[in-house]
């Protein structure tokens, strides 16, 4: 494997690839035509797409660094790179560094989303890193003369049998990573791994406890300003008059932008630019158009809207004959990403050169926008990642990236700093898309389930930028660039359909996704997509299902399922929870049981929950949950109880309370009095994450997997407490209220 | 003994025994049998789903379901100037709660303040109101009550000085101040202001706080509605001598009770926030109903009580040059969201519309300046930041003298840093006494108790 | 031009008396802890410690300051020394993204000083002004109480009594 991973590199420098002395990335282009042919294995995760083993590992006399092109946003998983690097590189965790998503330094991995990093980057770290250390060993084997099989490696250096070292910063050549990954790495044996599958603490959250600068919005750079933007009051408005000239004679302002109905001033001080923001939006004057739909009639506004309709999935055994036949429809309304740090960026703009630092989750794609939005050449745009406040999801992390490159410009030299309010950040973030699902089913004689239908209505769930298009200033700009057509996002992970195909086994079974277009609400990505709702859904109505069929619903799921890691799960949380099927809650009380397969290709999750409901009241309390979740190979078991908790937590605030609100011409939640969210009164008493860990198998991810099943779990919860179903989200008090005074 | 003396020792012992007989006359009132308790399927549907609506009417889980207790089950400690005394359980518990009383036992607590065992019962439960209930609507608050979760919770014992931990003197508080007509409609007015009269001096009991006490903490008949005290918030006159600054209309009334807020008089705080979140869930008849009447009570706004006056900005540039530290405060703490231009409940009430600065009493603003008003869990819900940690009190007085030149036409508070120490004092008790935002049916619009 | 104390040190800063406490210690001080969440006080970000009580910085204006001692959370440990509360954060794991955390700390560490040992309803009652959105509650209900343990058996520093170093 040695000698063909030096020819291959022989190759690609004869291959006219200059002698790179300094890592650089070169376009995905040349990647491209440098990547090996289709018909030749190509090699696991990111490495696909970004093959040199260079765009990830680094190294020279100063140590080792471990390049990633995802972005952290709050899912700890820089420490699980490098936990991972440290691992196969055999080195010391902490005299790592990894370096997250920047256009000049690392691999473009697309964007940071869908539960995917673990797959897409650990894997093209693990393989990677393998693939140097293999390097590194034939190295040291041909300046030693000795066997590469005779050398070992330990603490950042090889190892001769008579106790040589060589380091790997001695060891290393300017070009010697700068080699095509290959399609097969010699990985280490679970068994032996020390640093992976330990709980490490996490790297960034020491100076996140100690008022570190941890964010981009804690960046001060040399002479910065600040900046704030006036946004419309409302989706289409137009600016019609603004008198700009006392704004910009108020203290410490250095300029007011406007362009077309962008408008936005820029001051010394921060608290000087928002006394202008708020002087500026009272000069501008707007004319509004009534263009959104009826809040409270969601299932015919969705369904009627034209649709694109997909038989996605579909699959008929006549000799399973239907015996009872029950139906639903669920819905979903508009939900919030909802950060608790509005979205923010810095920009600078220097000789002809935009740099921006953003939370974006993808600071290729964002690069793309904002450079044509400036039509500016991309390599003339650097888009820097820098931790912000948690997004889950598509929110206004790049329209402020772009609110700030536009502001830059006009201001050459001076670092632009634009933080958003909390009531721009709620009132203009892409939503989570309104969804509706009905689904209709029957049993057989035997209690089984013999023919399942499930119709889903719902937009794309990405609008995110790759052209200018999808940004907010693009949009507004006097010569404003279109609003892209949307697109449903390809199965098999799917966006509104993510998670519609049901991962039971029914013998009759039709799912149809009925794309909508048009998209009366800003929308796009957030946590889950899709599968959030098509969770829910399918998780309330086996629990519809299992009480038609006098059947216990832990044991009626493990009746249509084969897959025996799901299988597995389902009984972990159950025990873990104490589930038995003659159970009894307490008065006032309920069980709830649910299990998915995010996107029915990554991690394992079921959750049982308790949950009480005040019968005066309506009001509904999680009382505890207990979880299991199969992510294959864990990294890092305590982020990964984390995520599951987290996951847990935010579901259930999305599904006891959560949704958007507007009238027929304005976003009305705009702030935390107006789109509520769990407080601490509500936290439940105790939430149990169980891992079944599967040394040596691929990384699954789990950002997302914990979304759907928390919903169901608590829905069939509040369901068993009360005898009544609710099946529109969010599940309040006072719709639970209605149900139980009805 | 001389024979005279013994006259006099005779007359005084005939009419001891006279008065002691007498006195048991009015005093002694017999247990009613204890029952089994009844079973609630044997309850009508319809009856208990009206005495649910009634019991929100009368406003019963405010005092009978205190912070973090179960539904109904009383503990709710009352301060009152002669001690405190504690809510009852009056879930169907047979052992602590009404499970054993029947329905005429029940209809005698109402009527007469008397519990089963034949005890008189503390006025602190409104039933100098309650005896205005018809006794269809007792039967349906009964039948709502019986089919609750029975809770066994002993009622805690009331911590009241000498005399009035003797129930013997609730008797003669009853001969003095309890009048035991039922509700008589008058015929001149229509069927909705009728029907108003009946829930606002019956169940609703809207006198029991904004109405004046005497010093037997009976209501004062001459003061009707003149404003009251509760809790330590003031609640405003609703007669003719109501402060706020745009009268109220029975319009204004109807969605002020129903939704908890009404742009020309801001949202309804304190103890009035269980209220009108009770009153969301009723049939909206009622509602209207109750802010007919109550407009009716209002009558014509005394003079001076017509809006902002032309010379706000006359006196926002005085309050401004007088008191520039109160003016700092206002611009930085207050005004981002009452002048934010966002509209109500969610911005802040325009501040001259407010009747707590233009009130006599300072109290309701001081509670909300250092408490601020709390998020109602997981519903829209105002929120206010509470000032109490931030300021003290010079600088909440400051505030409060700034917003009184500002936005009222009234002459300066009086003695204003007392109410502020005593509010502060005050409030943190009332936050944890107070019915938690879990077990207040708040409507989505609207909000709790701060 | 006023004086603020922050941290045990006095600092001159040229900002109006309008001024929110929370843009003084970003823009003036160069301080990260605090963090602009809503400024409206919904949400708890912000929220320092003044004359010993947690208070919400966007809402509180620099004249309310004269003479008040404020501390941040730079002002209770660092990395190398880091305060119980700082401690206990960074052995429960006690953040997912962090942004909100500083501010519930600031609360926390208000609360254990008044009370050395608090129940788990106290601790919840004292957070509800507190917003997470990565469901991380649960941890820093674990960061609290563990918190309470370390200031119990901490020796009596600075740092553990949460006056400014």
């Amino acid at each position: 494997m040695n000698a063909a991973v030096i020819i291959d590199r022989r190759r690609v420098l004869a291959g006219g690839g200059a002698l790179i002395v300094s890592f650089s990335l070169g376009s995905a282009l040349a990647q491209q035509q440098d990547a090996p042919q289709a018909a030749a294995p190509s090699p696991p995760g990111s490495l696909k797409t970004s093959p040199y083993l260079d765009a990830w590992i680094r190294i020279d006399a100063d140590g080792v660094e471990v390049f990633t092109g995802k972005a952290e946003l709050g899912q700890g998983f820089k420490t699980a790179f490098q936990q991972i690097a440290a691992e196969e590189l055999d080195i010391a965790f902490e005299s790592l560094k990894v370096t997250t998503a920047d256009t000049r330094l690392t691999a473009n991995e697309g964007y940071t989303a869908g539960s995917n990093s673990m797959k897409d980057s650990g894997t093209a770290i693990q393989n990677a890193a393998a693939q140097v250390r293999a390097l590194l060993i034939a190295e040291a084997a041909r300046r030693l003369g000795l066997s590469a099989e005779s050398l070992r490696t330990a603490d950042g250096a090889v190892i001769a049998p008579d106790g040589k070292r060589l380091s790997y910063g001695e060891l290393v050549a300017v070009d010697m990573l700068h080699v095509q990954a290959q399609p097969d790495s010699k990985l280490k044996d679970p068994a032996t791994f020390k640093v992976i599958g330990r709980p490490v603490p996490r790297v960034d959250i020491p100076a996140k406890v100690t008022g570190g600068e941890a964010y981009v919005q804690d960046m001060r750079l040399p002479g910065m300003l600040h900046a704030r933007v006036v946004r419309p009051p409302s989706y289409g408005a137009e600016l019609t008059e603004c008198d700009t000239a006392a704004v910009g004679k108020l203290p410490g302002v250095v300029k007011v932008v406007r362009d077309g109905n962008f408008l936005a001033v820029v001051a010394e001080k921060e608290f000087q630019s928002i006394k202008a923001m708020n002087a500026l939006a009272a000069a501008a004057k707007w004319k509004e158009t009534a263009r959104l739909p009826k809040q409270d009639d969601l299932v015919n506004v969705l369904t009627s809207l034209p649709s694109q309709d997909t038989t996605i999935f579909e699959r008929s055994n006549a000799a399973v004959a239907a015996h009872r036949t029950i139906e639903a429809t669920y819905t979903r309304p508009y939900q919030a990403h909802g950060s608790i740090g509005p979205s923010c960026a810095v920009a600078q703009f220097v000789d002809g050169a935009m740099t921006v630092w953003t939370h974006t989750q993808g600071v290729y794609p964002d690069r793309q926008g904002i450079a044509e939005m400036l039509r500016m050449p991309p390599a003339n745009v650097r888009l820097i990642h820098v931790d912000g406040s948690g997004c889950y999801g598509h929110n206004g992390a790049d329209d402020a990236a772009a609110d700030a490159a536009l502001i830059a410009r006009a201001l050459p030299g001076r670092p632009v700093r634009v933080h958003w309010t909390r009531e721009q950040e709620h009132a203009w973030e892409p939503y989570g898309p309104a969804m509706v699902t009905k689904l209709k089913a029957s049993l057989d004689g035997n209690g089984k389930i013999a023919d399942w239908n499930f119709d889903v209505w719902s937009n794309t769930h990405s609008m995110r930028p790759g052209g200018a298009g999808s940004m907010l200033a693009a949009q507004h700009m006097a010569q404003p660039f279109a609003v892209p057509a949307p697109r449903p996002l390809p199965l098999p992970e799917g966006g509104g359909d993510r998670n519609a195909i049901p991962f039971y086994n029914f013998p009759n079974t039709r799912v149809v996704h009925h794309f909508i277009s048009a998209m009366p609400l800003r929308i796009s990505a957030m946590r889950a997509l899709g599968a959030y709702h098509n969770v829910f859904s399918i998780e309330s109505f086996i629990d519809e299902l299992a009480i038609l069929a006098g059947a216990d619903p832990v044991e009626f799921r493990l009746k249509h399922l084969d897959d025996q890691r799901g299988r597995d799960v389902i009984e972990k949380a159950a025990q873990a929870f104490g589930w038995k099927p003659d159970q009894k809650p307490p008065p006032d009380r309920g069980y709830g049981f649910a299990f998915a397969r995010y996107k029915n290709l990554a991690a394992y999750c079921a959750v049982a929950s308790e949950v009480e409901v005040n019968r005066e009241t309506g009001r509904p309390r999680l009382v505890r949950a207990a979880a299991a979740v199969d992510s294959g190979q864990v990294v890092n078991p305590d982020g990964l109880i984390n995520q599951i908790e987290g996951a847990i937590v935010q579901s259930m605030s999305w599904t006891l309370y959560e949704s958007v609100t507007f009238d027929d011409t304005r976003i009305t939640s705009i702030d935390w009095q107006t789109y509520p969210i769990l407080r601490f009164s509500s936290v439940p008493e105790s939430i149990e994450v169980h891992i079944i860990d599967r040394p040596g198998q691929p990384f699954l991810g789990s950002g997302e997997t914990g979304q759907g099943p928390a919903a169901a779990s608590i829905a069939n919860a509040v369901a068993n407490a009360t005898g009544k179903r609710l099946r529109n989200l969010p599940l309040t008090r006072k719709r639970i209220k209605e149900a139980i005074d009805a | 003994m001389r024979a005279s003396t013994r006259i006099i020792a005779g007359i005084v012992a005939a009419v001891l025994i006279a008065a002691a007989v007498a006195a048991f006359a009015i005093v002694w009132r017999p247990a009613i049998a204890g029952i089994d308790p009844p079973d609630p399927q044997s309850f009508d549907a319809a009856l208990v789903k009206r005495g649910r609506d009634l019991a929100a009417i009368g406003n019963c889980s405010d005092c009978h379901t205190p912070r973090g207790a179960k539904n109904f089950a009383g503990g709710l400690p009352v301060p009152t100037p002669f001690g405190t005394i504690f809510s009852t359980n009056i879930t169907p518990d047979p052992e602590t709660g009404i499970g054993r009383w029947s329905e005429a036992a029940f209809r005698r607590a109402m009527r007469s303040g008397v519990n089963r065992e034949g005890q008189h019962l503390y006025p602190t439960f409104p039933y100098d109101h309650f005896t205005n209930v018809s006794d269809e609507d007792d039967r349906a608050l009964y039948a709502f009550l019986m089919t609750r979760q029975p809770v066994r919770a002993a009622p805690r014992e009331n911590q009241l000085s000498f005399p009035f931990n003797q129930r013997l003197a609730i008797a003669g508080w009853k001969l003095l101040f309890l009048r035991h007509d039922t509700y008589r409609p008058d015929p001149r007015q229509s069927a909705e202001w009728n029907r108003g009269a009946y829930l606002v001096e019956g169940l609703a009991h809207c006198g029991a706080c904004h109405t004046p006490r005497n010093a037997l903490g009976a209501e004062r008949v001459s003061a009707r509605f003149a404003g009251g005290d509760v809790d330590d918030w003031h609640a405003y006159a609703i007669n003719e001598q109501s402060r706020s600054p745009v009268p109220w209309t029975a319009d204004a009334l109807f969605t002020y009770l129903r939704e908890g807020w009404h742009p020309d008089h801001g949202t309804a705080r304190g103890p009035m926030a269980k209220v009108v979140s009770n009153l969301s869930s009723v049939p909206a008849s009622d509602v209207r109903a109750i802010a007919v009447y109550t407009a009716s009570v209002s009558g014509t706004p005394t003079s001076g009580r017509t809006g902002p006056s032309e010379d706000a900005l006359a006196r926002a540039k005085k309050a401004s040059q007088t008191n520039p530290v109160g003016a700092s405060i206002y611009t930085a703490a207050c005004a981002s969201c009452h002048e934010g231009g966002r509209p109500l409940p969610y911005g802040g009430v325009d501040l001259g519309l407010s009747t707590a600065i233009s009130s006599p009493d300072p109290r309701n603003l001081a509670n909300i300046v250092l408490s601020g008003i709390d998020a109602v869990e997981g519903e829209r819900s105002p929120i206010m930041p509470g000032f109490a940690a931030s300021m003290n009190d010079d600088q909440v007085s400051a505030l409060l003298n700034y917003l009184r030149a500002r936005f009222s036409d009234q002459s300066a508070w009086t003695d204003l840093k007392k109410t502020i120490a005593e509010a502060r004092r005050t409030q943190t008790v009332f936050l944890q006494t107070s019915p938690a935002p879990r077990n207040a049916p708040a409507d989505p619009q609207q909000r709790e108790k701060p | 031009m006023m004086t603020l104390k922050v941290n045990g040190r006095e600092h001159q800063v040229d900002a109006e008396a309008d001024t929110p406490l929370l843009y003084v210690l970003r823009d003036d001080l160069k301080l990260n802890a605090a963090k602009y969440g809503c400024g409206l006080g919904q949400c708890g970000s912000c929220t320092v410690i003044v004359d010993g009580k947690a208070v919400l910085s966007c809402v509180v204006p620099m004249v309310l300051l004269e003479g008040k001692q404020v501390t941040t959370l730079e002002g209770l440990g660092t990395i190398a020394e880091p305060a119980p509360i700082q401690r206990a954060f960074m052995e429960e794991q006690a953040a997912q993204c962090g942004y909100c955390i500083p501010g519930m700390m600031m609360r926390a560490q208000a609360l254990l000083q008044k009370n050395s040992k608090p129940t788990d309803e106290q601790i919840r009652a004292e957070l509800e002004p507190h917003l997470c959105r990565c469901g991380t509650h649960m941890r820093i209900l674990r960061a609290v109480h563990r918190a309470a343990r370390l200031m119990d058996t901490a020796d009596v520093s600075p740092a553990a009594n949460g006056s400014a170093r």
